[in-house]
């Protein structure tokens, strides 16, 4: 048995309604090998019972957890200690961006939720169309899975994109459309997305897929959407419309 | 709903130019940034100069022997490798539109910074050591 014990400051981003935020330092004695969210669940129950976060599956299914550990998305329940700060080190927890603080580390995610619905996306798939079309799929027939994006968040949090338009749709919106575009190929999808707060205000900086812990790679999937929509536009200058 | 309060952030701003922590992807994004607003003001200082040579022959002279001033060469050397950078990270994002290296965007946007690099220093051969 492993008995390392490190000594860490667990700098955590407290918010509450209509209030600036702030920072507050807790100093915890960790095993390397726990998680960042056994540490902000250890502040919770040892220091201050009124700090609010969101955890549930604690084995990154469910995505609640997804938070800004030293700067960058993570899924604080996968993100092992050692990885992210040394022994006497800091660990900085902050809520993600890109969406309204409801309270410390909460965000309010009801805005995804809804663009979520909007492209029909379902969370089970078929198990040949649940792969990215460039993975190499197993053979298997009358298999269902779960798809692979945990509505986390993350690719929008770190999205610059998103930081400059409130209405975008943003990169798992955006990944759920070509994910429905390709299992139905309704073109209502594609219309969609073919907008200025659509495909067009990704700026190609492929943050999304950096940080996405369940490779849905919003990235290839927005460039791919792009792609159809100008082949899709090119061709309609060689269709013949009919009159009505 | 939408995705953010609508509230402008210097937080939100000074990421369009900080990437730190960040990956490739966002360094080229940054790039493109800076460049872009560097040759929308080397645009503006452009369309002052050409005013001032307007005023005459007198004037035209001294903007002449200001602009063979060192540091106006090497202010120069800036716009063009601000015009290159900007130009060929351009291309990259066009390709990657189209579907063209995007799983390679990485290696793509090195190559065309080596590319840039061999442009940017032929061209400040060319200014300072060129006949």
């Amino acid at each position: 048995m492993n008995n390392i014990r490190w000594t860490i400051d667990m700098e955590i981003s407290r918010q509450r309604q209509g209030e600036e935020r702030h920072f507050e330092v807790f100093r915890l004695e960790v095993d390397p090998n726990e998680y960042v969210l056994d540490a902000i669940e250890r502040v919770w129950a040892f220091h201050d019972r009124s700090l609010t976060f969101r955890h549930a599956c604690h084995h990154s299914t469910c995505g609640a957890c997804a938070m800004l550990v030293n700067g960058v998305e993570k899924l604080t329940c996968i993100t092992p200690i050692r990885t992210v700060t040394a022994d006497g080190g800091k660990i900085r927890v902050e809520p993600l961006r890109n969406f309204p603080v409801l309270s410390d580390l909460v965000v309010d995610m009801s805005s995804l939720y809804s663009n979520m619905e909007k492209t029909n996306f379902s969370q089970v798939a078929p198990l040949d169309q649940s792969y990215l079309p460039y993975e190499e799929k197993p053979e298997a027939d009358e298999v269902e899975r779960l798809v692979d994006c945990i509505e986390c968040g993350m690719c929008i949090s770190a999205c610059p994109g998103a930081a400059t338009s409130a209405s975008y749709l943003g990169p798992a919106v955006l990944a759920a459309a070509h994910h429905v575009y390709l299992e139905t190929g309704a073109s209502c999808l594609l219309d969609l997305v073919d907008s200025k707060d659509g495909v067009w205000r990704c700026h190609s900086a492929y943050e999304c897929s950096e940080v996405c812990p369940s490779n849905v790679d919003p990235a290839w999937r927005i460039m791919d959407l792009r792609k159809r929509i100008i082949h899709q536009r090119v061709s309609s200058w060689f269709t013949r419309k009919e009159r009505a | 709903m939408r995705l953010f309060q609508d509230r402008p952030s210097w937080r939100n701003f000074l990421r369009w130019f900080i990437p730190l922590k960040r990956k490739t992807g966002s360094w080229a994004f940054v790039l493109n940034r800076v460049t872009a607003l560097g040759l929308l003001f080397y645009l503006c200082l452009h369309l002052v100069m050409l005013y001032q040579l307007a005023q005459g022959p007198q004037a035209y002279d001294s903007f002449i022997a200001f602009a063979k001033s060192p540091i106006i060469k090497f202010s120069e050397m800036f716009v063009i490798a601000g015009g290159i950078l900007h130009g060929l990270n351009g291309v990259r994002i066009i390709l990657n539109s189209f579907g063209i290296g995007v799983r390679r965007q990485k290696v793509l946007f090195y190559s065309l910074m080596t590319i840039a690099a061999v442009g940017i220093s032929f061209f400040a051969y060319r200014m300072f050591f060129g006949a």
